[in-house]
């Protein structure tokens, strides 16, 4: 190896450290900072500039032992100097020094072990019920994930200029209404968890099933949803929905590996290597949910998170219990009688009784309008006609559900079946 | 922080409504908020029809007769508090026996 290689490798080394720490640790450096000047803007943007030095002082000094330290001093510093130099009013100024001024030293152990609370305190008001929910989710991408606002817009399938918009309008709404930057008292917190809790299902999903996009699994966005969904569930021991949540996200993010291919392509959960599926993952979901159960308050989370469990300590496909993922979704669909859970429910039926049964229940609640235009339809349609080795008008339906979806992922698992049904239609029902 | 809330509700439906339990119950919300400090003033208001909206277009002074908005939401009352933060202010609004049957518009006023 010649010597501009290692350079080279080094450089890379403290690209790697600096994209992990980003990942892990934003959101605290922005919630430390939030909570230090409660000022969204400023938080934000000296974030912003801590990690851009972050790059050129790491890559001189090597990384720092403690990476998220050095992150919330260098950010804290910052954010004292900004706020000299635009003189913002001296007020706050002094009201900082105070805090400061007492540790010649910062006391590095204080400051993390203080972080988590001030994330769920940046979390708690990102959810507050005063902002709109795609206002919520929005800001709390932005502020605790630290996605870009180009990101966010393509994940929601909006304009940039559009997002922009709502991001800042969110922040002044904030600032301006006085939403309170902290965690609610004891007798708010149900309402207010059960926001928080949407949020994070919604940021996990958009991650698990990018809605557009190049790749199935938006990795970061699960691990956020994920690692929050613990704080949450952590600090909410008598929560049983936020510790339901922590595991039906443990449970469905353990199959992340063995959803795609080495090649990019979506498997689907009956031809998945279940060896694939990550066991610690599993275990720790398992015993997050026992312990949620525990509480005898079953709702959606926990129930979802009992289907996920079913699926995740099966060894082989074909030993499914389907007959007990029907009854739990039948449990699901009373509490929450939703179009996606109604689908769901029509597609463990189909396993369990058969796919002309499922068919059936399907053209049925399509009949009765319980089942409208839902973007999966022709995706489960196409599946049940394909199991009945109806290839015509499974190629048809494909055709139909590949319209419907913009990940391209997906699309191209759609292309392969109606490949597939096309080889195998018979050649007076094939098009033209 | 001071808010302003906006009590509102349709003006037929509030008539009726407002009977001896609900004077009761806002009394007791009045003199809740009058011990706790945070009430800076309190006013209910003659119906919208005793209304007047005055506009001053190209010089001239316009009277309509009359809100500003027609329609049967009009609002009856406002009240101004001091208090630490829009959580507290959504609590004191929550108690304000019209939230029953109209509602109430918190807005922050600008410092």
């Amino acid at each position: 190896m010649s010597e501009h290689s290692a350079a080279a490798g080094a450089v890379g080394e403290v690209e790697q450290a600096l994209t992990e720490s980003f990942r892990t640790d934003w959101g605290r450096v922005v919630a430390a900072l939030i909570g230090m000047t409660r000022d969204w803007d400023l938080a934000e943007e000296c974030a912003q500039d801590t990690f851009a030095t972050a790059l050129s002082s790491w890559r001189r000094d090597g990384v720092p032992d403690r990476p998220l330290g050095w992150l919330l001093t260098t950010a804290r510093n910052r954010a004292i100097d900004r706020i000299r130099r635009d003189r913002v009013g001296d007020a706050k100024l002094r009201e900082l020094a105070a805090v400061t001024a007492p540790q010649p030293e910062v006391d590095l152990d204080a400051l993390v072990s203080g972080v988590a609370d001030d994330r769920l305190r940046l979390l708690f008001t990102c959810c507050h019920p005063a902002l709109a929910f795609e206002a919520q989710v929005t800001l709390a991408l932005r502020t605790l994930c630290g996605l870009t606002t180009t990101e966010i817009a393509r994940a929601f399938l909006v304009g940039e200029q559009t997002m922009a918009k709502r991001l800042v309008r969110t922040k002044q709404k904030i600032t301006a209404a006085g939403i309170p930057y902290r965690v609610p008292p004891a007798h708010r917190l149900p309402e207010r968890t059960t926001a928080v809790l949407g949020v994070l299902y919604l940021l996990f999903n958009e991650g698990y099933a990018a809605s557009a996009g190049p790749d199935l699994i938006r990795r970061e966005l699960c691990e956020q949803a994920v690692r929050l969904a613990a704080l949450v569930a952590e600090q909410m021991p008598d929560h049983p929905e936020a510790a339901g949540l922590h595991a039906l996200l443990l449970l469905l993010d353990a199959r992340s590996a063995a959803r795609v291919d080495a090649t990019g392509a979506l498997v689907p959960l009956e031809e998945q290597d279940r060896s694939r599926w990550n066991a610690a993952m599993i275990d720790a979901g398992v015993t997050e949910l026992r312990r949620a159960l525990e509480h005898e308050r079953p709702g959606p989370y926990q129930l979802q998170g009992l289907i996920a469990a079913c699926h995740a300590t099966t060894a082989r496909a074909q030993d499914t219990d389907w007959t007990r993922i029907v009854a739990l979704y039948d449990q699901l669909h009373a509490l929450v009688p939703s179009t996606t859970i109604r689908l769901n429910r029509a597609v463990a039926i189909a396993m369990a009784s058969g796919p002309q049964t499922g068919l059936d229940l399907l053209d049925h609640l399509t009949a009765t309008g319980e089942i409208t235009d839902h973007p999966l339809l022709p995706a489960v349609r196409a599946d049940l006609l394909r199991r009945l080795d109806r290839p015509s008008e499974a190629a048809a339906a494909y055709r139909l559900a590949i319209q419907r979806t913009d990940n391209r992922t997906e699309r191209a698992y759609l292309a392969r079946r109606l490949t597939e049904c096309m080889k195998h239609e018979e050649p007076d029902n094939s098009d033209p | 922080m001071q808010f302003l809330l906006l009590i509102s509700a349709d003006e037929e439906l509030a008539e009726r409504t407002i009977d001896a339990e609900g004077s009761a119950a806002f009394t007791t919300w009045l003199s809740d908020l009058e011990r706790r400090g945070v009430l800076r003033a309190h006013r209910g208001l003659h119906p919208s029809p005793t209304a007047t909206t005055v506009r001053v277009r190209d010089g001239e002074v316009l009277l309509t007769d009359g809100p500003f908005i027609e329609g049967k939401e009009q609002i009856g009352g406002f009240a101004l508090v001091d208090c630490a933060d829009l959580d507290e202010a959504i609590e004191i609004a929550a108690g304000h026996p019209a939230t029953r049957f109209g509602q109430v518009e918190i807005r922050p006023v600008r410092q």
